[in-house]
């Protein structure tokens, strides 16, 4: 289910430049990236089964970082331990991270602006 | 043919270490990564402190290399479980970095290259108990493991010890890092066993 990453110095990286960091040291998102392992947000189905009834993947977010508009599937997803790290294909940016510990689960998406989630009418 | 006995140097005496609750050995280094490894240039790297005042105290590579060396031979535990035995570290203590720096500080928040943030009071950086690693078991330390520099705070989960290490914001009050606002404790002591919140 892994596969490699392809965009890390790929001379057709079409990314948009990271914004800068905020707080004291702007320059820390300003870096290139090895080639690191991840898998795509369908590795989500599952934790995120767990606590909500209706299968997100499917799901489409918009980035608050770069403003992309995508399905929780296509999203680069590391982890699974200490938690899952769900980042944009496009800019980079932490999306989605969920850690599961102990009796609790602990969601945050601080990195989307709103999920439309398809109902069935 | 002679049959060469590879364990006679290599062989390590009955461990000595404890482990804390809930954890168990391993004799490899296991990587967990919240995202891809940053690639940082040692001509461009920086460490910066920056105290509750806004005064920044930088060092540039040179200069870190410059600053007298020790080498930690320390026990590593991991809040997903795994704990490390004597791993050899080489890098400049935290007391040598804080030193002149003038702080009413209480707090601390490291960040890394690529934006990872972890939390932990001043004082646990202080005092012989953690070092801008730069060499790993005789080696310069690999981008994996947080190369070119990574904090190592060995009494404290591993999430605490930042890989690819950028600076340090010194704060009059908490501020949670990466992790510590997603679940994990604030502290992370592996002996009381502080993993998750509430713990
Ligand atoms: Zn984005």
């Amino acid at each position: 289910m892994t596969k490699p990453s392809q965009h890390a110095q790929d001379a057709h990286d079409t990314r948009p430049p990271p914004r800068p960091a905020p707080g004291p040291f702007p320059d820390e998102l300003d870096v290139p990236y090895l080639d690191g392992e991840y898998e795509d947000g369908n590795a989500l189905a599952g934790p995120l089964s767990e606590i909500f009834a209706v299968d997100l993947t499917a799901a489409e977010g918009r980035c608050t970082g770069c403003g992309t508009t995508g399905p929780i599937a296509r999203l680069h997803v590391y982890g699974p331990a200490p938690g899952l790290v769900a980042r944009c294909p496009d800019c980079g940016q932490v999306v989605l991270r969920l850690v599961r510990g102990g009796d609790a689960a602990w969601l945050d998406v601080r990195g989307m602006v709103s999920l439309r989630i398809r109902i069935e009418g | 043919m002679a049959i060469v006995s590879r364990g006679f140097h290599g062989r390590r005496q009955p461990s000595e270490h404890r482990l804390p609750p809930g954890q168990y050995e391993v004799r490899d280094f296991p990587v967990l990564s919240a995202g891809p490894t940053p690639r940082i240039s040692r001509d461009t790297w920086e460490f910066t402190i920056v105290t509750e005042t806004g005064a920044r105290h930088s060092w540039s590579w040179p200069q870190l290399m410059a600053l007298p060396a020790e080498e930690p031979l320390v026990d590593l535990h991991c809040v997903t479980k795994w704990s490390k035995f004597a791993t050899p570290w080489r890098g400049v203590s935290m007391d040598t970095l804080l030193g002149d720096v003038e702080t009413e500080a209480d707090y601390a928040l490291v960040h890394s290259y690529g934006g990872y943030t972890t939390n932990l009071p001043v004082a646990d950086l202080l005092d012989g108990q953690a070092w801008i690693a730069y060499g790993y078991d005789g080696e310069d330390l690999a981008p994996e493991h947080g190369g070119p520099a990574r904090l190592l705070v060995p009494h404290l989960y591993l999430w605490k010890s930042a890989k690819w290490v950028r600076g340090i914001q010194l704060l009059l009050q908490d501020e949670p890092g990466f992790w510590e606002s997603a679940g994990y404790h604030d502290y992370g002591d592996p002996w009381r066993e502080q993993r998750y919140q509430g713990d």
